[in-house]
């Protein structure tokens, strides 16, 4: 520690710290633009000029060193005058268009103009004009003469990103931030420059002139997407959602969110939203009052009660609802005296038993100081955009990543050894390791392992997990989406132990792990999976379209055409007016309080941003009104925060653990067989019908993926249209090639329209020209 | 002797005949009377009424939609809705005046950066229903266009002392 001096304040600071550190942590504010305490110190916009004590010119505090008994002044003359100097400079070419920019009310120049800069500019000549460019669908870059050559942009690509996607081309008066060749800006953290731009040279497109700053309310939520649960702040403005930021919160998000967090409100306005309850008579839709939809629910329930037995009656909800209506609509099934209750749409395997619910493991912020990594079938950039940025820079510090996964997606980082395999042979890769790790350490084999002959892989695998000091192994959604997930989990839990790595699950969705912690999956009765395959005659859907959520929606398809009786309750209309009996709008994350448990089992609560639209009701008070018509006890609830505090009081723990379940090696090989991605932009309803997200390149509408060798295997070309078949269900796609992918593998995306009459996500596949 | 005085001027109705002599003179004077609406007052080229919206020589309405006049309005009066227009400019898709809530400060066209709401000259309007005096753009550029003339003239007048 040592002792520096800002404007006679006496600071303690850590050695190696910079003058600006020292000066945020005694609450003296230094004018800046390029400094970012999450990014590299660029030290170009030259505003934070300070006068130090011996030092013949100013220095920029962001770059500066403190030194032991340095003497700082923000605030003489020197300094004041160094700021107001490079001030006119940097408004020389800036254009004085505040009252059509975007970014006017909250700009960081307009701001600093205002707090440090002269009242008129001495120059007459003519300003610099930027061409505009065109960088994709989310950041509008139509007004680069705005931009100040802060570099904030090109160094969050290249430093949390993860790839460099702007930059800066040319010199002095020339100078341009540009993308490559013209190309767009693909990665899902895109979203984040617009917040890093302190001018407005980078807006965001789909907010573009609709709202001035000025006149937005800004709320609190959480985000519904990923299992990361990042803090958002809905700006509100008539009523409605204008647009999404992020809230900092060191501890799950840090200060970044995901474009799909960012951008997912346009959803929220969708004409697609269902707006009244309706029921169908004679094929028609009609639309009805809520008690009237509520009591056809509560009498056709009852019938069925009665008629087939309470076991006839099973619910589905999406993972991304909250945990308030999880927790009602297991306590209003289990009250009907059914258990058929289940979350975990896209989950095949349900053999696993974990000791609670499965969550990461350790605190998400810890995920930065670990040094080895073993992430095991997880796509991990799309799925997990935040926790990859983390391990990103863990990697950038010295950790290793290491890969068992189907798929070599590019993760922008280093990655330390690899083992990409066909789905089917994911335990046995596990299990490779798992001996190698055990030779190693020279354990004692299990029987079940002693034929298992570790490959290269396996054992450079071996070798970095147990040479690190802080390892994580961590199953993505794919392992647990896998047929074998439960061997998956088991295996890697023993990998865990053996290496003394922390063994942690990648939550698909924003309460996968509140669902577990409340208990929506049934104790006795039959799982998501068997609730399809032995078809049930009352179906209610809580946000599942199950023709994209579920793990097979050819089956889901058919069980819930044969059902009597299908209550969707969702806030979009969708397929479900084919075979659903009722349709009931419910209100989305925005319009209902409610609860996420995110990946690290922290519980947030947040209130609802705006009114739900039109006769739409948040679902927690939807399932309240339906257990009482059923006359079920203990369904008087008054608020969200009500069947919350019974929900926590009720809810398990958070447990890993993981029964070990016996590794049997060479299970049957299909020729071919399917790897299923839920593509970033079709994860949930509200995202599928956010506009400009499913302009980008990564809602692109899914091909049959095969490398080289697959597709002349077959004798196909790339881009032949083929007919992929799984059964009798079938699929016309685009073959396209892909040699990140292993032999014996096509790589179709599920969650898509497109691909919606396919089978499980797993599996044997055949592919024929069409 | 004041007591006495006092007494006099009491029963001699002094005041009332200084009353009566004012009348009586301003009988005489000559009548300031305007005879509106043959007849005005001189105005300010400073004057506040009416609002207008204007539009450039070349026919373009000036207005960008800054909400500058919607953020500075003490009484709330103004509303309005911002879009892209096809050639990517940001023009107004509403552009409204509540003249029965407006308190005519002029802080609209104090605030303006292109000088596109003004308060023009014009006083003598009416409406029939309340909903009568709320203007909206298509109303606010017919008062611009109507009187250019003497809006551009008078901000030339106010020009010198800006």
């Amino acid at each position: 520690m040592i002792n520096i001096e800002i404007d006679g304040k006496l600071i303690e600071t850590e050695r190696g710290s910079t003058v600006m550190d020292a000066a945020h942590k005694a609450g003296v504010y230094i004018p800046h633009f390029c400094y970012h305490k999450k990014l590299s110190i660029a030290a170009n916009c030259r505003m934070c000029l300070v006068e130090v004590e011996k030092a013949p010119k100013p220095l920029p505090a962001c770059a500066t060193p403190a030194a032991d008994g340095m003497k700082v002044f923000t605030h003489s003359e020197m300094a004041v005058k160094a700021q107001k100097g490079v001030m006119e400079f940097l408004l020389i070419n800036h254009p004085l268009d505040c009252p059509i920019c975007d970014q006017g009310g909250e700009c960081q120049l307009q701001d600093l103009a205002m707090g440090y800069g002269g009242g008129a500019s001495r120059y007459a000549e003519e300003k610099r004009m930027v061409m505009p460019k065109e960088i994709g669908e989310l950041i509008s870059t139509v007004e680069m003469s705005r931009c100040i050559q802060c570099t904030r942009c090109v160094r969050f690509g290249q430093e949390i990103a993860g790839q460099m996607e702007l930059g800066m081309a040319n010199r002095s008066e020339h100078a341009e931030i540009v993308s490559f060749v013209n190309s767009a800006v693909e990665s899902e953290l895109s979203g984040n420059m617009i917040d890093l731009c302190p001018v407005g040279a980078l807006t965001s497109k789909p907010f573009r002139y609709t709202a001035r700053s000025w006149e937005l309310s800004r709320r609190r939520s959480v985000s519904p997407h990923d299992g990361l649960g990042a803090n958002l702040a809905v700006h509100v403005k008539d009523n409605k959602v204008m647009r999404v930021v992020p809230v900092e919160n060191e501890a799950i998000n840090e200060c970044w969110i995901s474009d799909k967090d960012r951008f997912s409100y346009e959803g929220l306005n969708s004409p697609e939203r269902l707006t009244r309850p309706m029921i169908k008579q004679n094929n028609q839709w009609i639309e009805v009052e809520w008690t009237a939809a509520l009591e056809y629910v509560a009498n056709g329930l009852r019938q069925i009660k009665a008629g087939a037995g309470a076991e006839h009656i099973a619910a589905l909800a999406t993972p991304h609802s909250t945990l308030e209506e999880l927790y009602l609509l297991q306590k209003l099934v289990r009250a009907m005296g059914s258990d058929n209750v289940d979350f975990r749409l896209r989950q095949s395997d349900f053999a696993l038993e974990t000791q609670g619910a499965p969550w990461l493991g350790m605190p998400i912020a810890e995920l930065n100081s670990c040094d080895r990594f073993l992430i095991v079938g997880s796509f991990l950039r799309k799925d997990q955009p935040l926790i990859a940025q983390r391990i990103r820079n863990a990697v950038k510090s010295g950790a290793q990543a290491n890969v068992v996964h189907a798929a070599d997606d590019d993760l922008l980082m280093k990655v330390a050894n690899k083992a990409i395999v066909p789905p089917s042979k994911m335990a046995d890769m596990l299990a490779q390791i798992l001996k190698a790790l055990i030779l190693r350490k020279e354990a004692a084999v299990p029987a079940e392992l002693l034929e298992v002959e570790p490959c290269d892989a396996a054992r450079a695998i071996a070798q970095s997990l147990s040479s690190g000091e802080r390892s994580a192994v961590l199953l993505g959604n794919l392992a647990q989406q896998h047929p074998e997930a439960s061997r998956l989990a088991s295996l890697a839990n023993q990998i865990a132990e053996l290496s003394g790595a922390r063994f942690g699950f990648l939550a698909e969705a924003a309460n996968s792990v509140g669902g577990h912690m409340v208990r929506a999956l049934p104790e006795s009765g039959m799982n998501a999976q068997e609730m399809l395959k032995q078809p049930r005659k009352a179906y209610l859907l809580l946000n599942v379209e199950p023709e994209l959520d579920m793990h097979n929606p050819d089956l889901a398809m058919s069980a819930m055409k044969q059902a009597d009786m299908v209550v969707a309750m969702s806030a979009f209309r969708h397929h479900a007016s084919e075979y659903a009996d009722v349709m009931l709008p419910i209100a989305p994350f925005t319009e209902t309080s409610g609860t996420f448990v995110n990946n690290e089992g922290t519980v947030q609560s947040f209130k609802g941003a705006v009114k739900p639209l039109g006769d739409a009701r948040p679902a927690w008070k939807v399932l309240r009104v339906l257990g009482n018509l059923l006359d079920i006890p203990g369904f008087d609830y008054d608020s969200s925060e009500a069947i919350r505090e019974e929900a926590v009081s009720a809810s398990g723990k958070l447990d890993n653990r993981v029964e070990s379940v016996s590794y049997k090696a060479g299970g049957t090989v299909a020729s071919l067989e399917r790897v299923a991605d839920v593509p970033i932009h079709f994860a949930d309803a509200l995202v599928r019908r956010a506009d400009a997200l499913q302009k980008t390149p990564d809602a692109a509408p899914p091909s049959a993926r095969m490398n080289g060798e697959v597709i002349r295997m077959l004798g196909l070309n790339a881009g032949d249209e083929v007919s992929v078949g799984q059964g009798s269900a079938r699929a016309r796609l685009k073959v396209q090639r892909d040699d990140r992918l292993p032999s014996g593998v096509v790589r179709i995306a599920a969650a898509h329209p497109l691909t919606a009459g396919l089978g499980p996500m797993f599996g044997e596949i055949s592919v024929e020209r069409a | 002797m004041e007591k006495i005085k006092e007494f006099f001027r009491t029963f001699l109705l002094v005041e009332l005949l200084k009353g009566m002599a004012l009348t009586g003179r301003y009988m005489f004077a000559r009548k300031i009377t305007v005879q509106f609406p043959d007849e005005k007052t001189p105005q300010s080229y400073r004057f506040r009424g009416l609002h207008a919206q204007r539009r450039y020589p070349n026919g373009e309405e000036r207005c960008i939609g800054c909400k500058l006049c919607e953020a500075v309005c003490p009484a709330l009066a103004i509303n309005i809705e911002v879009a892209e227009r096809e050639d990517g400019t940001r023009r107004t898709t509403r552009y409204d005046i509540d003249l029965t809530k407006c308190i005519f400060c002029g802080f609209c066209e104090e605030s303006c950066p292109v000088d596109a709401i003004v308060e023009t000259r014009i006083f003598e309007y009416h409406g029939e229903n309340r909903g009568d005096l709320y203007y909206t753009k298509p109303m606010l550029l017919a008062v611009g266009e109507k009187h250019e003339a003497q809006i551009a003239k008078d901000r030339a007048s106010d020009a010198k002392y800006r």
